[in-house]
């Protein structure tokens, strides 16, 4: 008498594995303090290369300047090094300085702002952004300078003097070959509507696995900050709930976790 | 070591401000009271005075200071009393407004202090000009000197042992590369030196060293005038022998060479609660007379004596 044993098709395997491997990371995460969240997702990006360099401008870009000082602080402590010198060490391209830049900021997070300035850094923004064809703009010293040093609320009246010199919002200038220029001038500028177009991307049927993490992270990182703000704005963008988007595309733990974490403050 | 001398039993913050307030009551003010109480406190009992001081008499210490007080003396009380987070944020304001020897003063700051101390800086100049540190010194540099002062001055370096050799060799053989190519602003020599451990960056020295015959610093000194070679120089050795670097910072300020006409004051000012024991070694072995010694001789009056008093001359 022979044995049989029916082997379980090979796919129905990883998508039950995807699925509790999605859960645990989403908990994992959750369970983490802040910083080491941050710090953990900086190191992974830095691993996983270009691809997920938007990663580490969303973590220099969204957080308060006492919240990324915590995640450089807890980077030393986890990794025995600094947060800049393993981006630096790691990145090689273009983006190198401008990263290296963001993740060192501690930016002023007073309301003061010097409007004289803010228009002549408008100006200057405009004409590199112009000139990008010449000389790539996010190697541009001046824009590094700008955009790496200034407080938020500063930068807030550079885009509207922006807007008034170019006729556009600072970010439709830029398109997909700029990138990282784009996701940052987004997240310093726009934060919420960035991180909607993340979670929309993300819920996409024919993204990539790295775009799809970006569920997890957004949820579990954003939803004791700005969820709420993140949801009109989704609501705004895409004319969907947040939450029912997501009891559409994902399923079980996973799932209710996230929506759990995204109506917390009902 | 420091060479700040505090007394066993220290009188309550009440009287010492009491003592103050009296020493600019009448005619011209009793500085020997100022510096008998001000330069025997540690900042965490200047702190305690200012408050106080305030409290008691509706006046920020400094600004009776600055009233009653003039010139060196002045300066080296003023700046001497200020909380050393807040002290640095005020000189590194100070050196952004002025011109090229203040690049000094910025590198200075950013290198010598802990990580957790140049932190603080930043914090303190947030709270007191409502800007960051970074965003200033961007503002009031350009080209190679902004390239190296503004990571520096956001640098939060790993402070810890961990060494890593093969790294050390590898960046050691990058260093000499860039800097045989005269390439002394290269993005890789900046990425070293403003992002690296202390530890790692001796380590990295170290093996240039061993494997390139000379230390990095005799290497640079091609250009006899190039500013900012020298400030290269001076960033590695900040890095690296801080009571080196400022053991020839008094040297040359005490002998009046160079433009730096602070850096006496400064120094003392800065120092005295940190390293100013190993620097005075440093002095006496360069120079074979102490430092004691040298300033005695080329200042005079009140600002002689606050300055002797920082430096542990005599008892507290």
């Amino acid at each position: 008498m022979s044995v049989h044993f029916e082997r379980w098709n090979d796919h129905c395997v990883r998508l039950l594995k995807h699925e509790f491997v999605r859960f645990k990371n989403a908990l994992v995460l959750w369970a983490m303090h802040p910083w080491e969240r941050d710090a953990r997702l900086v190191k992974e990006a830095l691993k996983k290369g270009p691809q997920s360099y938007g990663v580490i401008v969303e973590i220099a870009c969204t957080r308060s300047s006492e919240e990324l000082l915590g995640a450089r602080k807890a980077y030393h402590s986890l990794f025995d090094q600094s947060i800049e010198e393993d981006v630096a060490t790691h990145i090689h391209g273009s983006e190198r300085k401008l990263l290296v830049a963001l993740v060192s900021a501690y930016r002023y997070e007073g309301p003061k702002v010097k409007e004289d300035a803010a228009k002549s850094e408008a100006k200057i923004l405009a004409n590199a952004i112009k000139n990008g064809l010449k000389k790539n703009p996010i190697e541009d010293e001046e824009v590094i300078r700008i955009l790496s040093t200034r407080s938020k609320a500063h930068l807030k009246i550079v885009y509207k003097h922006y807007k008034e010199v170019s006729g556009n919002i600072i970010h439709e200038d830029l398109d997909v070959s700029d990138l990282i220029l784009k996701e940052t001038v987004e997240c310093l500028c726009s934060p919420h509507a960035y991180f909607s177009k993340v979670l929309d991307e993300a819920m996409g049927s024919d993204s990539h696995k790295n775009t799809k993490k970006g569920l997890t992270r957004v949820i579990v990182t954003r939803a004791d900050v700005d969820m709420k703000e993140i949801k009109e704005e989704y609501m705004n963008l895409f004319g969907v709930s947040l939450s029912k988007k997501i009891e559409e595309k994902a399923n079980g733990n996973y799932r209710d976790f996230l929506v759990t974490l995204i109506t917390r403050d009902n | 070591m420091a060479s700040l001398k505090v007394t066993a039993s220290v009188p309550p913050p009440q009287e010492d401000a009491e003592q103050l307030n009296k020493a600019f009551k009448g005619w011209g003010t009793n500085e020997g009271l100022i510096i008998s109480i001000l330069a025997h406190r540690n900042a965490a009992q200047r702190n305690l005075i200012r408050q106080v001081y305030a409290e008691a008499y509706g006046q920020d210490l400094l600004k009776d200071l600055d009233k009653e007080l003039s010139n060196d003396f002045e300066r080296v009380v003023l700046v001497w009393t200020l909380d050393p987070a807040e002290r640095d944020a005020y000189l590194a304001n100070e050196a952004t407004k002025r011109f090229t020897s203040s690049n000094w003063v910025l590198m200075e700051i950013a290198c010598s202090r802990s990580s957790h101390d140049l932190f603080k800086v930043r914090q303190a100049y947030h709270a007191r000009y409502k800007k960051s540190l970074e965003e200033d010194v961007a503002y009031h540099t350009t080209g190679d000197f902004r390239k190296l002062l503004v990571p520096l001055v956001s640098a939060f370096r790993y402070e810890g042992e961990e060494v890593n050799t093969m790294l050390a060799k590898s960046e050691a053989k990058i260093l000499h590369e860039k800097i045989s190519d005269k390439a002394y602003s290269d993005d890789e020599i900046i990425r070293i030196l403003t992002t690296r451990s202390k530890a790692q960056l001796n380590a990295t020295l170290n093996h240039y060293n061993n494997a390139f015959g000379n230390a990095i610093n005799k290497n640079l000194k091609e250009d006899a005038d190039n500013e900012f070679l020298k400030l290269l120089r001076a960033t590695i050795k900040c890095l690296t022998y801080p009571e080196k670097y400022f053991e020839k910072l008094l040297r040359l300020a005490i002998k009046k060479i160079g433009t730096d006409e602070w850096a006496l004051t400064r120094v003392v000012a800065t120092r005295a609660e940190v390293d100013m024991e190993r620097i005075k070694e440093e002095y006496r072995r360069r120079n074979s007379v102490t430092l004691d010694h040298d300033i005695a001789g080329e200042t005079a009056g009140d600002y002689e004596r606050m300055l002797l008093a920082l430096i542990g001359h005599g008892d507290a």
